[in-house]
Parts: structure tokens; C-alpha cells; sequence
């Protein structure tokens, strides 16, 4: 599992959540997880992805989020789920369960 | 699960906070390069250094694209060179050479700063040491990326004053040096007291003798996220301070661990430690002062703030220690002048002074700190600072250091612009009487003794009593 966490952050309309879940339809990326609010008239949304299914690299993925954000208006970042466990999570991380051995 | 508020508060550090790693330092030994022949050796050092980092800063960024925090600096760290130019350095003119070498393989690899360019000379200087003091001035005003540093002194040996007496006039030929850049050659020149064999930090970063042959330190940043938490809790007392600030350090510093490791696991380079530092930029709100000020000072500078400065740097530590594998470094809180925005003010205003900043050296993480002095100070006058900066690290067995820029041809209330991360400050006044006679002496000041603590005063009431009675 290579999972990714992905949020948007802008001006709510029809469409947006959309927009990101078709660029991800079409390059294979499955969603795990979606929360969003809305606070008057602005969105925040936050997915968690797989990205095993996408042959590309990171930089290929957030580029191409770049663009999706760029026509409908948002900002959409991605960033390596592990950097949020190892913040809010008192718990190993990959690495070093992977040192240990199953 | 990761929860929505999380993320949302990570990228608002992000964005909003200056939240950063400030920099994945690659120490490399060199002491497989030696070579009685100055060309080889020049040779040799610069494969090893563009062998050993050519993906150091493309695996720097992109850590930093796929985690969402950017590594602001790549940097590299040497064994001190005074100790591999030995043997082929005949004079000065060799270390400068190796200088150059040092310049066009950090160039080569695009790494901001390469650190190293050091003699360890706290008990006796060797002729290569000697030599590499000579060259310093010359071979920072032709470099722009190689940084020097020199341990004149440590609780064990006690301190170097024929090396203090050196540095002082060594620091002034620097700055006349570069003084067409605002003596900027003296940004890149540090001395230590007990210095850190592992530490991140330019201009202070060497790889100790006894570090391995390539290893990965990390320096984490954040004084922008520590103030802002801070301004959340206005008004309550010392207990919520100090949690609120080990939370917050907790985070900063799991990023850095994160770092090191997925570092460490991409270029195949043992991971070192992780330097727990609060290390401010000129960038608004990235300011140690500001913290200061969150804490209650009006400026930085105040009394109390040296008990505020206490407080950080000990909360850092105790958040910051759980958070990674290994510590290291110099970690706590630095306290630079020109490179805070905030400290720049508060020394233009008056509320930090020269004096004050000594103080506040005895709690913060390393010492007095790119601190901009008249160009016309005596060289005699820089080492009475470095001397009294070297016996507080001395005494109280901690890592200090002097980084100040006597700007050539500025006097107090200018101002010098060093550019880029090392920003820019108002010239501060330094104490106008002299101690040459005291710097001339010549020799070393003994290690101090670690026993009989606070018996400084008068004997304690028993022995008066028992005299009163004989």
C-alpha cells in the first residue's frame, strides 16, 4: 500500500470533487478515504489514495494535480501519508518495522 | 486514520508558518584522501565529495515535494582539514588551494555550503593548524561556499589563548578581506568552545575523526510554528508554556527524524542525528525574538529574557528527545542577530545589547551569533568577546561560539546587508576599553575544576562558628 493523502482547499462549486476523482479514475490511483467541510463559501477536502495501480512517479502525480487545480480553481497538494503519522502517531513507521523483519 | 484537522494544521504550518527542514548535512571523512602531494590530495578530496553527494540534492527536494515540507539547504560537512592538508600543506597558499577544491565540489554537487574548513586547536596548534589559521582569509574571501570554523577551547583542555589572540586578528583580516561585500567573508568564520562533532549547522558543521566515513544529519527549523502555538495560549501560566512548547517541538523534530531516515534509505548513507534546533531566518514570523516576545518580553532584550531563552531551549530538548532515534548536534535555540528579523530590530532599538546576548548564551544552544560590530573594533577587543564567550562554554560544559562581523569601513547604527539566509543588521556598539594586555599574555587557561560547585562566597556558617570557638 503506498498511500497518499491529498487535500483541496478553495471556493466550493459543483464539480470539484469530481474533477479529482476522474484524474484519478483515469490514472489508476483508488480512493481510500474522503472527508470534506465546507465553511460558508470554501471547501477543504481531504482523500486518502493508493498509489500502487499509478505507473508514474510522485512528481508526475502532483503535476498532474497542479493542472487539475489550475482549471477548476483550487489548491490540490499531495503529500506521503507517513509524514502525518509520524506527527500525530506515537506508533513505528515503515521503515522500521522493515529494519526488525516481520 | 489520519484526521482532516491534522493535515490541515501541518499545511498551515507549511504555508503560514515557515515550517521547514533546514537541512540534510552530509558528513563526509576525508581522511582516505591524504596525499603528501597537494595536487593529489586535491584530486582526491574533490571525487570523494562529488562521488559520495551527486544525489544529495536531488533526494533532498524530492523528499521534500512528497512529504509536503521543503528542505531548505543540502549541505556538506568534511573531516577538519587542517588535519588532512597536513602533510602536503607546506604553508598557507596549500590550504587555500584545498579550499578552492572544496568550493568547486559543493558547486559541482550544488550544495549551498560546505563546512570543515576547521582546525581543532583547543589545547596546542600543530604547524598544519597553524597554517590553515593563515590561510582562512584568503581562502574565504576567494571561496563562496566553503565555511570555517576553529575550536579554540573545551571543558577538558580549557582554552587556547595564543589561538584566541590569533582568531581575533584572523576574524579582522577577513572582514578587510571581503569588506567590498560588507565583510561578509566573516559570516562564514566561526570558533568554538566544545564544539559537536555532528553537528548540521553552517557556518559551525565539520565531520568529527570519530564519525563514520558518510553519514546523514539532519537540522530541523520552526520558530514561526513555536510562536504561533504560543499565541494560542496567551495569559496562562508556566506549566501550559512549557507543554504547549514540547508538543509543538515534538512534531517539528518527527519530520526531521522522518527526513533522515527516508534520506538515509535513499542514498544508502547511514542516518547520524537529528539536531533539534529552533534555527530562525530574516523571513517575517521565522524569528526566535518573536517567540520571545510571544513569551512577554516587549522586545528581546528585556530582563527576563534570558529566563524565557532558558525555558525554549530546555522545552525543545524535552519535546524533540522522544521524537527521534538519535539526538545530536547542537540542538535548542539559536540566537543569531542579522539572521532574525526580529533580533536585527531589537538590537536597532537598543533593547538587545552585546552584553545581553552574552547572557543569553549561558541558556540558548551555541553563542554569540552573526552579531555585525564597527570595522575599526581592535583585534585585541575580538578576542576579549571570543575569550569570554570561550570560558562560559568552558565552565559551564556546553557548546558556545563567537560568529561576529566587524564591518569594514561601517561604524555603530549602520547598516551591513550580508543577503540571502544571513539577512542583515544595524551595527551594534561593542565596550570601547581595551584588553590587550590581558589577550598579549600569551599561553592557555587551565581546564576548570568540576568539584567544590558554589563554594565561590564566604565559608558556610558551621566553619565560622567552629573558628569563633577555637
Amino acid at each position: 500500500m503506498n498511500r497518499v493523502i491529498v487535500t483541496l482547499t478553495g471556493k466550493d462549486r459543483v464539480g470539484l470533487i469530481a474533477a479529482v476523482c476522474t484524474y484519478f479514475a483515469e490514472n489508476g490511483i483508488n480512493i481510500l478515504d474522503i472527508k470534506q467541510t465546507t465553511v460558508q463559501e470554501f471547501i477543504n477536502m481531504m482523500m486518502i489514495v493508493d498509489m500502487d495501480g499509478y505507473s508514474g512517479t510522485f512528481a508526475s502525480m502532483s503535476e498532474g494535480l497542479d493542472a487539475v487545480g489550475r482549471e477548476i480553481g483550487c489548491v490540490i497538494k499531495a503529500q506521503r501519508e507517513d509524514i502525518f503519522d509520524m506527527m500525530y502517531r506515537i506508533r513505528g513507521w515503515p521503515h522500521d518495522r522493515a529494519e526488525r523483519g516481520p | 486514520m489520519i484526521e482532516l484537522k491534522e493535515v490541515l494544521e501541518t499545511n498551515d504550518m507549511i504555508l503560514h508558518e515557515n515550517l521547514d527542514v533546514r537541512t540534510i548535512t552530509m558528513g563526509i571523512s576525508l581522511l582516505d584522501c591524504i596525499s603528501p602531494d597537494l595536487d593529489s590530495l586535491c584530486d582526491n578530496v574533490y571525487s570523494k565529495i562529488t562521488d559520495r553527494a551527486k544525489d544529495l540534492v536531488s533526494v533532498g527536494d524530492d523528499i521534500g515535494l512528497e512529504f509536503g515540507v521543503p528542505v531548505i539547504n543540502k549541505r556538506i560537512s568534511i573531516t577538519p582539514a587542517a588535519l588532512i592538508g597536513g602533510s602536503a600543506c607546506k604553508g598557507p597558499e596549500g590550504f587555500v588551494r584545498i579550499a578552492e577544491a572544496l568550493d568547486a565540489a559543493a558547486k559541482d554537487v550544488g550544495v549551498n555550503f560546505i563546512g570543515g574548513f576547521s582546525a581543532l586547536v583547543q589545547k596546542g596548534m600543530t604547524p598544519a593548524d597553524e597554517n590553515l589559521i593563515a590561510s582562512i582569509p584568503e581562502a574565504l574571501a576567494r571561496t563562496e561556499r566553503v565555511c570555517s570554523s576553529v575550536s579554540l577551547g573545551s571543558t577538558k583542555a580549557g582554552i587556547n589563548m595564543d589561538a584566541v589572540r590569533i582568531m581575533g586578528e584572523t576574524v579582522l583580516k577577513t572582514a578587510e578581506r571581503t569588506k567590498d561585500r560588507d565583510s561578509l567573508g566573516c559570516a562564514k568564520l566561526v570558533v568554538f568552545c566544545n564544539p559537536a562533532d555532528d553537528n548540521p549547522f553552517m557556518a559551525g558543521a565539520f565531520n568529527g575523526v570519530t564519525e563514520a566515513d558518510c553519514v546523514l544529519n539532519v537540522g530541523v527549523s520552526g520558530p514561526g510554528v513555536v510562536k504561533n502555538a504560543l499565541s494560542q495560549v496567551r495569559g496562562e501560566g508556566f506549566e501550559v508554556l512549557c507543554e504547549t512548547i514540547k508538543k509543538t517541538a515534538f512534531k517539528i523534530t518527527r519530520i526531521g527524524q522522518l527526513y533522515a531516515k527516508e534520506a538515509s534509505r535513499r542514498l544508502g548513507v547511514p542516518f547520524g542525528i537529528v539536531d533539534l534546533s529552533l534555527a530562525p531566518t530574516p523571513a517575517v514570523g521565522d524569528s526566535i525574538a518573536d517567540i520571545i516576545h510571544e513569551m512577554g518580553m516587549e522586545y528581546a532584550g528585556a530582563p527576563g529574557t534570558t529566563a524565557a531563552l532558558a525555558i525554549l531551549n530546555d522545552q525543545v530538548k524535552k519535546g524533540g528527545v522522544m521524537a527521534s532515534s538519535y539526538v545530536g548536534g547542537l540542538s535548542g535555540a539559536f540566537i543569531p542577530v542579522s539572521e532574525d528579523s526580529s533580533m536585527a530590530e531589537a538590537a536597532a532599538i537598543g533593547a538587545l545589547t552585546l552584553e545581553k546576548l552574552e547572557a543569553m548564551t549561558c541558556v540558548c544552544s551555541v553563542g554569540l551569533d552573526m552579531i555585525a560590530i564597527p570595522g575599526d573594533t581592535p583585534a585585541s577587543t575580538i578576542s576579549g568577546i571570543i575569550a569570554d564567550e570561550m570560558a562560559i562554554g568552558m565552565v559551564n560544559q556546553k557548546t558556545t561560539a563567537v560568529r561576529v562581523i566587524p564591518v569594514i569601513g561601517k561604524g555603530v547604527g549602520e547598516v551591513a546587508e550580508f543577503g540571502g539566509l544571513l539577512g542583515e543588521a544595524r551595527i551594534m556598539p561593542v565596550n570601547k576599553y581595551g584588553c590587550a594586555d590581558f589577550v598579549n599574555r600569551g599561553g592557555r587557561i587551565p581546564a576548570p575544576i568540576h568539584s567544590f560547585k558554589n563554594r565561590g562566597g564566604p565559608p558556610p556558617p558551621f566553619f565560622s562558628i567552629s573558628y569563633d570557638l577555637t
